[in-house]
């Protein structure tokens, strides 16, 4: 029984996308239009973009709606939970304990790293996540410290949506997801399997109660959040989503090819 | 022969005095010297004062960030997130002067060089209030009266009754001894219009104020940062094959780098590695700039429903996606919006509005006579900004005199972090 129990996170995570799919599946992104014809702007698109000109590459997009509705749900979350969790946490941690749970998940997510190095043939990469973890495990007490930095071991970030790439499989659309944000089908896939597959092992290594399992889960997750600066709707740009979604895209690009 | 020799030595030792005495005042005077380090005023621009140059700041202050309702309105569903203005503050515990910091052209209170300049301004025991351009989209939506930025005397007024908006959720909490002003670029510009608006309304009767790296006349700095898009090989058309380049090319860092981080510090390790040319610089500088006229021109047609870019009649919902409007709007520059939308906007709500007329009155020298009486203004400026046409910098010490503060080099807003520069800033308000 403790199986059904271990990916109760995953779960949560599919159930929550499903739920707001069927509800957001009739959000349209086409303008209002008042009146029988469309006025003329002083500048149209007929009259500026050229028509063979070329648009920055980016993921196909055709559940925008949902996209779109998603990323405002991700800002209300934000602002009315997450955010609060993550100041409140701030707020209670000294910044060494905050430190520290930081390189403790750090070094625990190396897992993935290591895995996804194998399944992409990174011998080196591979060898220097091994190092990493064997130090900050054992010296480093059980990851709490980063002694592997300092000793000039390199840090990566190899995940399974990478491994996909590397092995020819396309992004597939554009996929916000809840909480998480920008990702594409192939990536939401590969945070899923590299989550299940940590649980996995985590529950190898430790047998936590279902508490201790969502204690595990919430921290995590308020200290990824922790360390990341964007806040939405705060660039100043009235095209952040396409925006988002453009650089994501790079990004990804540029860590696969990495 | 003993006195002899101590006679020698005597002046010996007064020789060596005069030796030491002639290095001491060359050192003194290198010291005075300046010596930012980026001599190109493109790179100076672009990259800023380099990590090991820069002042030392605290790296944390008690910054608060809030948000306020400045207007009772309801803003287009387009901008629902924009309703009201996101503001920071950081208090000091005693009684103390208080400064206000306004953003530049399209950025935000919370922006690299405004959190900077309040960490200063903090460290040195001011509170500090900061408060994104006027041009910002979150101006724009939640404060700005009329929904069309740009005007000097109108941005002025909006920034006066968003300061006085905020003070009042202040005053109660603080005790303040006196106000000062500051701002850089277009946040200098507006600064020198809010300080004489001042004169006017006394709520805050700024003791001082600081116009940092201001463009003199707005429409000839806006045609020199339009104009460096032309820097794209084979023009703004071929966006895409430039952006596909630079992508490349950082890749190639990003590859070899250590870091898995796209930060600041990776940014300026792949501006070493890739080291552009003038004309790249110049022409990411004109993309900087374009992107901020897009974001304001469209959020601003949004506000009115104008027709410069949208049509009129059609309404953008929540999830409303902009399609090709978004590369229409990046398509077209500050002189654009300045003769499509802003010269025939005001003319439509006063027939006597010329379009040279607006020209020339968007600009400090509209304001000249009394910028040479305001003895409480200085001005921090660079010999090399590349916003100021030739000539243009002669301005500042034509109608300043010692109140103008001018560096050999730096670019636009280069050196703003640079120890020289920190120092004059906070003296400034110190005197």
């Amino acid at each position: 029984m403790t199986k059904t129990q271990n990916s109760l996170p995953a779960r949560l995570l599919m159930a929550f996308l499903l739920a707001t799919s069927l509800l957001t599946a009739g959000c349209s992104t086409v303008p209002v239009q008042v009146g029988d014809t469309l006025d003329e702007p002083v500048f149209s698109a007929e009259r500026i973009v050229r028509e063979d000109t070329d648009y920055v590459e980016t993921f196909p997009d055709p559940w925008e709606g949902f996209n779109r509705t998603m990323y405002r749900f991700n800002y209300r979350f934000d602002r009315y939970v997450f955010l609060p969790a993550v100041s409140a946490y701030q707020a209670v941690m000294p910044d060494f304990a905050e430190k520290g749970v930081h390189n403790f998940f750090t070094n625990f997510r190396q897992i993935s790293t290591l895995i996804n190095s194998i399944l992409q043939f990174e011998g080196v990469k591979a060898l220097e996540t091994t190092s990493r973890l064997l130090v900050n495990t054992t010296i480093g007490i059980l990851g709490l410290f980063d002694w592997a930095s300092p000793m000039g071991i390199p840090y990566h970030q190899e995940d399974f949506g990478q491994t996909l790439g590397v092995w020819g499989v396309g992004s597939g659309p554009y996929l916000v997801l809840p909480i998480m944000g920008p990702s594409s089908v192939r990536d939401g896939t590969g945070l899923l399997v590299d989550a299940v597959v940590r649980n996995e092992i985590r529950n190898e290594i430790v047998d936590l109660e279902t508490w201790q399992e969502w204690t595990w889960t919430i921290v995590d997750a308020i200290d990824t959040r922790a360390n990341v600066a964007f806040r939405y709707y705060e660039t100043g740009s009235p095209f952040e989503y396409e925006w988002v979604r453009m650089l994501y895209s790079t990004k990804r690009q540029l860590d696969i090819e990495k | 022969m003993a006195a002899h020799s101590s006679m020698v030595n005597a002046n010996m030792m007064s020789y060596r005095k005069l030796l030491l005495g002639l290095a001491a005042a060359l050192l003194s005077s290198n010291a005075l010297a300046y010596d930012f380090p980026i001599e190109n005023r493109w790179k100076a621009t672009v990259v800023g004062t380099p990590p090991d140059y820069r002042a030392e700041l605290p790296e944390k202050i008690p910054l608060k960030k809030r948000r306020i309702e400045i207007f009772d309105r309801e803003v287009p569903e387009a901008l629902w997130h924009d309703q009201e203005l996101r503001y920071s503050y950081a208090l000091q515990k005693d009684p103390a002067p208080l400064v206000f910091l306004i953003a530049g052209t399209g950025a935000s209170y919370d922006g690299g060089k405004n959190t900077n300049m309040g960490k200063a301004f903090y460290d040195a025991g001011f509170h500090i209030v900061s408060i994104s351009s006027p041009t910002h989209m979150n101006f724009v939506v939640a404060a700005n009266s009329t929904g069309v930025p740009g005007h000097a005397y109108q941005d002025a007024e909006d920034l006066y009754r968003v300061m006085e908006t905020i003070w009042a959720t202040l005053e109660d909490r603080i005790e303040v001894t006196d106000f000062y002003v500051t701002g850089y670029s277009l946040g200098g510009f507006n600064t020198a219009f809010v300080t004489r608006l001042d004169e006017e309304r006394q709520v805050f009767n700024f003791r001082k104020a600081l116009l940092i790296n201001p463009p003199v006349r707005l429409y000839s700095s806006i045609s020199m940062l339009d104009r460096m898009l032309e820097n794209i090989p084979g023009g703004v058309d071929n966006f895409y094959q430039f952006y596909n380049r630079l992508v490349e090319e950082i890749g190639r860092v990003y590859k070899r780098a250590d870091s898995v981080e796209i930060g600041e510090d990776f940014l300026y390790q792949a501006f070493n590695a890739v080291n552009p040319d003038n004309e790249e610089l110049a022409a990411l500088i004109g993309v900087s700039f374009r992107i901020s006229s897009a974001n304001m021109a469209y959020t601003s047609d949004l506000m009115t429903d104008f027709g410069y870019i949208k049509p009129a009649n059609m309404i953008m919902t929540k999830n409303s996606s902009p399609g090709l409007m978004m590369p229409v709007a990046h398509r077209l520059g500050f002189t654009d919006f300045f003769h499509a939308y802003f010269f025939p906007y005001h003319q439509a709500r006063d027939p006597s509005v010329t379009r040279s007329g607006l020209i020339e009155a968007m600009s400090l020298t509209d304001i000249e006579d009394y910028l040479r009486s305001a003895e409480k203004i200085e001005v921090m400026h660079n010999e090399d900004d590349i916003i100021l046409a030739p000539g243009e910098i002669d301005f500042f010490p034509r109608v300043f005199g010692e109140r103008a503060k001018i560096y050999p080099r730096g670019g636009h807003c280069g050196n703003m972090d640079y120890p020289d520069n920190v120092a004059h800033m906070i003296g400034v308000f110190q005197e």
